[in-house]
């Protein structure tokens, strides 16, 4: 049978963000993927060297508007790793508290999304107007729906007082009953089982073998999370359950995210319960040299962030790597041999973030050449050569 | 009024271009669009092409892989076509300025009718913004 190339993109109405799929069908059949990014680069990493450590969280918040707690949270744990210090207690509980509420609002949002994608808008609508409570909770508390300027390195800008935390309670409280009734809905819903049990699945060796993280991995039976593994914050302060499925399909994908929301619920009134009185900022004077490395569970799984420092103010080396760009490979075990119609709910189920992955290739000015390490060690060389015939002139 | 502009202010219909945005403006865009601020009852619908489109909303600093793309769509976009630029990114490209991927603002790069600030801005804002453009584009040809 010929083969067909389906184009998905860049601009599609499907997507919020630009990035551009190329699809090679037979018939009905997937047999090849391919994905182009680079649609929303904006230099990040180099623009935080010009940056101060103190400026650059507001820098990495920009880095996703849905991640705006993951990056700020792994920056500063990068810089704290470079002195390295322990942060006040306090300042731990209202960090974890900030970004169990993000990974809430995330996960609501990508129900949302996924809801539809398969033609359920009622869930799209139920789901963000859920999260609209969540952004009003995390409003109170810091200032601002999305980028909320809570972290620095050392500690947090502002305080969670009682009267905030009371109202929060209550906020976060008010969504139980429409997420009982959504949870429901999801799973007990013949339709939806059809159009995602058995659909995309990723085996628990494909998942260790792309290195895939958060929700993609532990839904395929990795029982892998930062949260439990290296603790951070004050999760090891709190009582919660790892959410792990066996099954690595759409489905378990769906259940798992939907779980997990519970487990942030009750991690986030456990904190706002059980914070400790005190000092919220270590107010760290200066950074000496070094390098250090932070890594937290974003919604999507690791992020990690690396910063060099040269003893001045601002860092010689700033590197992000997002969790969605280990997971992308993973479409190419996941959709090849599905059909079209079930093409879109596998681009959506690993959450992908592309605003997070973007990359940038260096190109020949005339042709469409992509330089790779071993040819620019090669030019390289080639300067030198002829650098050093000019001396000998 | 011509008929055409008439019908356009009585619904306009959207299409969402990101050129490089954080994410932030475009899912508040979309969150007009969900119960609580329920855009629609301006009949504001988003369209899938820009070809069904009046208003094209551009967030996201321009970067020079979408700037091109950019010009084409608005060339493709069936006149008369309002841009709106939403956020401090398509503004005046905010903290992406000394970007080496972001040589150009949106208003150089396309004609900007309306620009709504923030970052991101709120719904409210946007819904404001989307109002005060109506009213100037009714205001303008009124006069005429």
């Amino acid at each position: 049978m010929g083969r067909t190339i389906v184009p998905i993109g860049p601009y599609h109405p499907l997507q919020e963000e630009p990035e551009f799929f190329t699809l090679t069908v037979e018939g009905e059949k997937v047999v090849d993927i391919d994905v182009e990014v680079g649609y929303n680069h904006r230099g990040i990493e180099k623009l935080s060297e010009q940056k101060t450590f103190d400026q650059a969280v507001f820098l990495v918040e920009r880095i996703c508007g849905i991640c705006s707690t993951s990056h700020p949270f792994a920056h500063v744990r990068a810089v704290e790793d470079v002195i390295p210090m322990e942060v006040p207690e306090r300042a731990k509980y209202i960090r974890t508290i900030i970004a169990e509420s993000e990974r809430l609002h995330s996960h609501l949002l990508w129900l949302g999304l996924a809801g539809h994608f398969l033609g359920y808008n009622t869930v799209y609508m139920w789901a963000w107007k859920l999260r609209e409570e969540v952004l009003d909770a995390m409003e109170m508390m810091t200032g601002n729906r999305n980028n909320y300027a809570m972290f620095k390195p050392g500690g947090v800008r502002r305080d969670i007082n009682i009267e905030i935390a009371t109202e929060v309670i209550r906020k976060i409280d008010s969504i139980v009953p429409t997420l009982n009734m959504l949870k429901k809905a999801v799973m007990d819903d013949p339709v939806l089982h059809a159009r995602t049990k058995g659909v995309g699945v990723l085996t628990k060796e494909e998942a260790i073998d792309y290195c895939a993280l958060g929700p993609t991995s532990r839904c395929s039976g990795v029982a892998r999370d930062l949260r439990k593994d290296s603790p951070y914050g004050a999760y090891d302060k709190v009582e919660w359950n790892m959410i792990v499925t066996q099954n690595g399909d759409v489905f378990d994908k769906v259940v798992l995210r939907v779980l997990e929301m519970y487990e942030s619920i009750k991690i986030i009134k456990e904190c706002l319960l059980g914070m400790p009185e005190g000092e919220i900022d270590a107010n760290i004077k200066s950074i000496p040299p070094g390098e250090g490395i932070g890594h937290i569970e974003a919604p999507r799984g690791e992020c990690f962030h690396y910063v060099r420092s040269d003893g001045t103010n601002t860092p010689e080396r700033h590197k992000v790597r997002a969790p969605t760009f280990m997971n992308l490979p993973t479409y190419k075990s996941t959709i090849i041999g599905e059909t079209i119609s079930d093409a879109t709910i596998i681009l959506a189920a690993i959450d992908p973030c592309y605003c997070c992955t973007e990359r940038m290739a260096v190109r020949d000015t005339k042709g469409k050449k992509v330089y790779n390490g071993e040819e620019l060690i090669k030019l390289s060389q080639a300067k030198t050569e002829k650098l050093k015939e000019k001396f000998k002139c | 009024m011509s008929v055409k502009l008439k019908a356009l202010l009585k619904s306009p219909w959207v299409f969402h271009l990101s050129t490089g945005s954080c994410n932030n403006c475009d899912i508040e865009v979309l969150d007009c669009l969900t119960p609580r601020f329920d855009i629609e009852r301006f009949g504001m619908l988003l369209a899938g092409s820009i070809r069904h489109a009046d208003v094209l909303l551009v967030t996201g600093s321009c970067n020079r892989k979408s700037a091109a793309r950019l010009k084409t769509l608005y060339e493709q976009a069936p006149k008369p076509c309002l841009v709106v630029a939403i956020g401090e990114c398509s503004m005046s490209r905010g903290m992406f300025i000394d970007s080496y991927n972001c040589p150009l603002p949106l208003d150089k790069i396309i004609p900007v009718d309306a620009y709504i600030p923030g970052c991101p801005p709120k719904p409210e804002a946007i819904i404001a913004g989307a109002v005060k453009l109506i009213n100037k584009v009714q205001k303008s040809v009124t006069k005429v």
